[in-house]
């Protein structure tokens, strides 16, 4: 019965089910840490329900407006550097924690989209511009723009080398 | 037609809206907990003075750790007021936001485990380059 159950319930919700065990042992084991850790949750819920729409309604519109063929044009193995450029800019202006992004990204990548570039993407999540303030603040101008000059090239250098990897694999 | 591919949009939203909303609620629970397990003063603790041994403990931890980017930045200040090297500060900064640990069984699923694993082990390694060229460019400027 278990058996024909497991079968029956896909990668995702066995994950899920396995991070429910944990917290259910939690709750046995530290009730304090499990009832905070819940709290947390729903404040992170909170926080990024709105992100979490937004990604899904940018779904949406590249469902809608671009198809397979015009994604593979700006994005694809032919995009070259303006694909790097694209993806630069994409994220830095992205906003929210990275797995956010997943669902999106795994959607572009089923149409075609390069790996090296989907890289690029998540490595520069890491310079945000609403954010450089307080960065100046603890560590100085000097080592923010320095940094970020060094996050940029390193993204593409990444992006390159993971896809080589990947195909290295293949 | 245009009405037919609003309706194949939406069923293809859903559709990821269905594939990913058990790993995401999975990776935030996880990510809930280990924010509250873990205390900020920890990481301070972990350092041993040494140069090049702190900057890869910098990277490890700073793979292990989640959240807002902002508390990279709180903690990497408050690490060099207490004389931890900037090497190290800085690939902790960097690899919190590039490495995700914790999230890696979200990114598994969606991106494909090859990907994965080999995204997160090149972004843990330039995480200690670009902490040493910019350490380095520094002290020239």
């Amino acid at each position: 019965m278990i058996k024909k159950l497991l079968l029956k319930i896909s990668g995702y919700q066995k994950f899920f089910i396995l991070v429910l065990f944990i917290y259910l042992f939690l709750a046995i084991v530290n009730y304090p840490l499990f009832i905070d850790s819940l709290i947390s949750f729903f404040e992170l819920i909170k926080k990024i329900l709105p992100i979490l729409l937004i990604v899904f309604l940018l779904i949406f519109i590249s469902n809608l407006i671009l198809d397979s063929k015009r994604i593979v044009k700006f994005l694809g193995r032919e995009a070259g550097f303006k694909g790097y450029l694209f993806s630069v800019i994409f994220g830095i202006i992205s906003t929210g924690p990275i797995y956010m992004w997943y669902p999106l990204l795994a959607d572009i990548k089923e149409k075609g989209v390069r790996d090296s570039f989907i890289v690029t993407f998540l490595y520069n999540r890491a310079v945000k511009i609403p954010i450089l303030p307080m960065m100046i603040y603890y560590f100085g101008v000097k080592f923010v723009i320095v940094l970020t000059i060094y996050m940029i090239i390193f993204s593409i250098l990444n992006g390159i080398a993971v896809e080589k990897s990947l195909t290295y694999k293949k | 037609m245009f009405y037919l591919r609003i309706k194949k949009s939406i069923l293809q939203t859903l559709n990821a809206f269905k594939r990913s909303i058990f790993i995401l609620f999975s990776v935030l629970l996880l990510i809930s907990l280990f924010i509250t397990a873990v205390p900020k003063d920890f990481y301070s603790k972990v350092f041993t003075g040494n140069y090049a041994i702190d900057s890869l403990i910098g990277s490890i931890f700073g793979s292990i750790a989640v959240g807002n980017p902002l508390n990279s930045y709180i903690i990497g200040g408050e690490l060099l007021d207490k004389g931890i090297s900037l090497v190290a500060v800085t690939a902790f900064i960097l690899s919190w936001v590039t490495v995700g640990v914790v999230q890696l069984p979200a990114e598994f699923v969606m991106l494909g485990k090859k990907f994965a694993i080999s995204r997160n082990l090149f972004s843990f390694l330039t995480a200690i380059i670009v902490a040493i060229l910019t350490t380095v460019t520094l002290s020239f400027i």
